[in-house]
């Protein structure tokens, strides 16, 4: 049944191009006008409707003005809930989208700024593969809209078709239009799953003696709340001061110079999830990082900001 | 009650609780409306049951028990089987309806259900007018809709938060923007010519005149103070001593009761002199008689006159019911009375009132053939013989017109009216009883007369030889201000309940609403709707022609509402709007600007595509720039200066 129907669907979107008119992509920022905008009643708007109408028949029938009166009324609600509908859409401005940080198979959280008309708009759904956000804009207002977006491939993807609708006020109607921003976002590489430490030539032997005079490593001044274990006791009684040993960035210091061409051995794709991993370790015990790629050449540095950089460079390789 | 859950996809979500508290007010007041004509103790379990659903939901966040509904459906059920004797019909229709939308709420636990139960709490509201489509009952009713389109709104997820009662305002918002077109609807749709299915059976307990009269079944009536009609005159109203409307003539009696036949011959002969015109509004009253001033000429349509020249419908009055007719106070009636009338006219019962008849015998010994003297003798006895008015009269026995005019001596009309009758037949001048309404109150504000069940009177008729049956009010000699002002103002003096004379003034001056409501909505029928229109010239009102007015009249109604959705503040910026005006004469030659470029990086690149315009372009960027960066405040002339540039810049397009 959600199989045909969606099958039909794109039937009718590729046969009826004047219904896609606004399904290409388009630069922001994207206005909500009455030429894209539809409404439908909805099932409960159709149930609503043979309502009214047995209510009008029995009215008729029983010549109940009074009761006739009412149903008129109660009808005339109904359509002018139905413009309602229609302005609670119309004027909505989606002016920017903010993307977040992900790396493939992973959602990115994008954030669409909406900003109101001359009129406030409630109850407003944005929806793309069945994920629904309600939210509300005021007259003039601004308001931001998380939504998660799932990826799959690292590199340039494109922002989804995405739905706008409301059944505001009395969820008789339902209006929608799509907006179909042409924004892209940017996915990290995928991090492989284990593998070898990055070989940096002619330091071998500086990187052994690190590992073994690891409780060693570092010694600094003590500091107020240093446990006492760790105070170097025999190093402090040749200073004037306390010395304390250093356990917490034992490696810190040794940095990590990465480069594309010493992975010759592998694919593409495979040496892009090695330098990721291998970035994403190094971020995750703060070491700096070197990165050369084909396309760039990124010096040394750390920090979430530096590994963004990389992890960018690395996304954006053909 | 049962639901099929067959095609539901999602996962239900769950009902907050705002909407739900608008949903049992929504159903508080349905109950409310419904109130008057339920059950007393169906309405209060009822309400009991929705106060403790509301608790227990608030309180509890719980579910009423499962196991509990289909019970409750069937106790309902028996309930109104049990008060009503059947299921079906407007009453126990009713009472299922408000049982069943309570019922409801007990299971109301998504937004789905509570949506299914306002969409059926409106159906409840409009069904309310089906048993009074009064104007304080429609406007309470309508105001119903409101917590129904609240609960409705409520459901939409991100909402602007308010208070409770807050939420009614933007429904009472929509309902008033509603009104214009619910008019042109109301006016325009085409009216059935014929119901389609049966018409609810009239209320047999509606109270008013009926068609026999004894002594002391009018007091109900004489305390009911609703209107029974209106009646507005062309030209000058008569006088209050002739403001008689009669209504049932009542020819036989059976010691207790007086009676009415149905007879079918055609009205009997009549001499009268000039005629009033007027027009009598009659609210329902469920009976086929149509009250008229004494005595009608001539019958309006879908009615027809009685021998006793009483008016009659073709269908019993069951809503509000409007009709022409002119009288004549002057006249003579039945000139000629035939043997078989005579002896109608004289019929007494055997073996009741001896007293009384002896007495008629005897004024007929001591006065000879002078009827007059004898009609005069009985008004004395009533004027002298210690006779009071009084709504609250003590019972009598089963010689009632014995007991009353040789015992108790106190009563209204009915008393009045019988036992004058019945003095008369024993006399042996024919007589008879009619009743009617008499007086009113003249409202000098909307011109009319007000008629109350409250005037409701009886009186009696005699027939004299050349002259026919002459109207004899005996209640007028014992209490003139009967006639003159009101039942009320004579009984005010024996009893204490009247009601104080200012709260009388108020309904009395209240009452012109009512009847604009009566004559303005309620009475709008096919043929309003003819005279609406013809003084437009639409002199054919089929239901084609009533259908595209409505469809004329929608589509206007539905221009005016997409002109306030679509509309938009102009922009209150008029530098920006000036630049917006040239960027669209730029685009249109080429030069459009584009997203994230600025002003100066656009008009120099403007300037290259079109060197003829050079120094007009830079001088335009120039005041842009001055105008949108250099001041806190712009100067006027600036300002004026750019849009009188802006406007007269016009690109030359460039030859390649």
């Amino acid at each position: 049944m959600q199989e045909a129907l969606r099958r039909f669907r794109m039937w009718a979107e590729r046969r009826l191009p004047a219904l896609t008119r606004y399904r290409r992509p388009e630069s922001l920022p994207i206005v909500l006008h009455r030429r894209r905008i539809y409404i439908v009643p909805t099932g409960f708007g159709m149930a609503f409707t043979v309502l009214l109408l047995v209510m009008l028949m029995g009215a008729l029938n029983y010549t109940n003005n009074a009761a006739l009166m009412l149903t008129c009324l109660l009808g005339s609600t109904t359509s002018a809930s139905m413009l309602v509908a229609f302005r609670s859409l119309n004027g909505l401005r989606l002016a920017n989208v903010r993307q977040g940080q992900a790396i493939a198979g992973e959602p990115m959280v994008v954030q669409l700024v909406f900003t109101g008309g001359d009129h406030a708009h409630a109850s407003i759904h944005v929806e793309f593969d069945e994920h629904v956000e309600a939210f509300a804009v005021a007259a003039q207002g601004e308001t931001v809209v998380s939504m998660n977006l799932p990826t799959e491939h690292r590199g340039w993807q494109p922002l989804p078709r995405i739905k706008l609708w409301s059944n505001w006020p009395l969820g008789l109607f339902h209006a929608w239009s799509w907006i179909y921003p042409d924004q892209s976002v940017l996915v990290w590489p995928r991090p492989e799953h284990g593998g070898p430490a990055p070989v940096i030539p002619g330091e071998d032997g500086k990187q052994k003696r690190v590992h073994q005079g690891e409780d060693i490593a570092a010694l600094r001044a003590y500091r107020a709340g240093d446990p006492q274990r760790h105070i170097a006791w025999k190093h402090s009684a040749r200073h004037a001061n306390l010395l304390v040993k250093d356990f917490e960035q034992p490696e810190a210091q040794e940095e990590w110079r990465l480069d594309w061409r010493q992975l010759s051995h592998l694919v593409p794709e495979a040496r892009i999830s090695r330098l990721a991993r291998w970035l994403g370790e190094a971020e995750a015990v703060g070491r700096p990082t070197s990165l050369w790629l084909p396309s760039e050449d990124i010096s040394l540095g750390h920090g979430r900001s530096h590994y963004a950089h990389c992890m960018n460079a690395l996304a954006r390789l053909p | 009650m049962i639901r099929l859950s067959l095609f539901r996809k999602k996962k239900p979500e769950t009902l907050d609780r705002r909407p739900f508290d608008l949903l049992c007010i929504t159903v508080a007041v349905v109950l409310g409306v419904h109130a008057p004509h339920l059950p007393w103790w169906l309405t209060l379990s009822l309400a009991a049951m929705l106060g403790l659903r509301w608790w227990q939901r608030r309180q509890k966040q719980a579910r009423a028990p499962s196991y509990f509904k289909l019970p409750l459906v069937a106790l309902l059920c028996g309930a109104v089987v049990f008060h009503y004797n059947t299921l079906f019909g407007r009453e126990p229709g009713a009472a299922l309806m408000a049982g069943l939308l309570v019922l409801k709420l007990l299971e109301t636990e998504t937004p789905r259900d509570a949506r299914v139960g306002a969409a059926f709490a409106c159906f409840a509201l409009m069904s309310a007018l089906l048993f009074d489509q009064g104007l304080v009952a429609t406007i309470l009713v309508a105001l119903g809709l409101l917590p129904a389109i609240a609960t409705l709104r409520a459901l939409q997820p991100a909402r602007p938060p308010t208070t409770l009662p807050r939420e009614l305002l933007p429904a009472l918002g929509l309902l008033a923007l509603s009104v214009p077109v619910a008019i042109v609807a109301f006016l325009f749709v085409p009216r059935l010519s014929s119901p389609l299915w049966g018409a609810p059976t009239p209320e047999q307990t509606r109270s008013g005149l009926s068609d026999d009269m004894s002594p002391g079944n009018f007091s109900q009536v004489l305390l009911d103070d609703r209107p029974a009609m209106r009646v507005t005159f062309n030209g000058t109203p008569p006088p209050n001593a002739q403001r008689y409307f009669r209504a049932y003539v009542m020819w036989t009696y059976d010691g207790h009761t007086w009676n009415r036949q149905d007879d079918n011959r055609p009205p009997s002969q009549i001499e009268y002199g000039p005629a009033v015109q007027y027009t009598i509004t009659l609210e329902a009253t469920g009976q086929r008689a149509l009250p008229a001033l004494d005595v009608p000429i001539k019958a309006p349509d879908d009615a027809s006159l009685g021998p006793d020249w009483e008016l009659r419908a073709d269908h019993p009055i069951n809503d509000p019911f409007t009709y022409r007719l002119s009288s004549s106070p002057i006249y003579h009636l039945q000139a000629e009375l035939t043997e078989r009338d005579r002896r109608r006219a004289l019929q007494l019962p055997a073996g009741f009132d001896p007293k009384a008849l002896a007495l008629g015998r005897r004024w007929r010994t001591q006065y000879g053939a002078d009827d007059m003297a004898i009609i005069q003798a009985a008004m004395n006895l009533f004027h002298d013989d210690g006779f009071s008015y009084t709504l609250a009269p003590p019972p009598l026995g089963s010689n009632a017109i014995d007991d009353f005019l040789f015992g108790t001596r106190r009563g209204f009309c009915e008393h009045y009216a019988s036992s004058f009758t019945v003095l008369m037949r024993a006399a042996g001048i024919p007589a008879r009883v009619v009743t009617g309404y008499q007086g009113g109150y003249w409202n000098t504000l909307g011109n009319y007369l007000l008629v109350r069940q409250s005037d409701a009177h009886a009186w009696g008729e005699v027939w004299l030889p050349h002259r026919g049956w002459v109207r004899f009010d005996p209640t007028a000699a014992v209490r003139p201000e009967r006639v003159s002002l009101g039942s009320s103002a004579a009984d005010a003096a024996s009893t204490d309940w009247a009601p104080n004379r200012w709260l009388l003034g108020w309904r009395n001056h209240w009452d012109i609403v009512n009847r604009w409501w009566n004559q303005g909505v309620i009475g709008f029928d096919t043929l309003r709707q003819h005279g609406l229109l013809t003084p437009f010239g639409v002199h054919d009102t089929s239901v084609g022609t009533l259908g595209l007015l409505l469809a004329v009249g929608g589509s206007l109604f539905a221009a005016l509402g997409l002109l306030w959705a679509m509309w938009n503040r102009p922009d209150t910026d008029q530098a920006r709007a000036a630049m917006q005006q040239l960027e669209k004469r730029l685009a249109a030659v080429g030069v459009a600007r584009r997203h994230s470029e600025g002003p100066q990086h656009f008009f120099s690149r403007a300037a290259r595509a079109l060197p003829s315009q050079r120094d007009e372009l830079e001088h335009l960027m120039r005041t842009y720039l001055e105008l949108r960066y250099a001041y806190e405040e712009p100067p006027a002339d600036l300002l004026k200066n750019f849009r009188q540039a802006a406007r007269d810049f016009r690109p030359r397009r460039v030859v390649k």
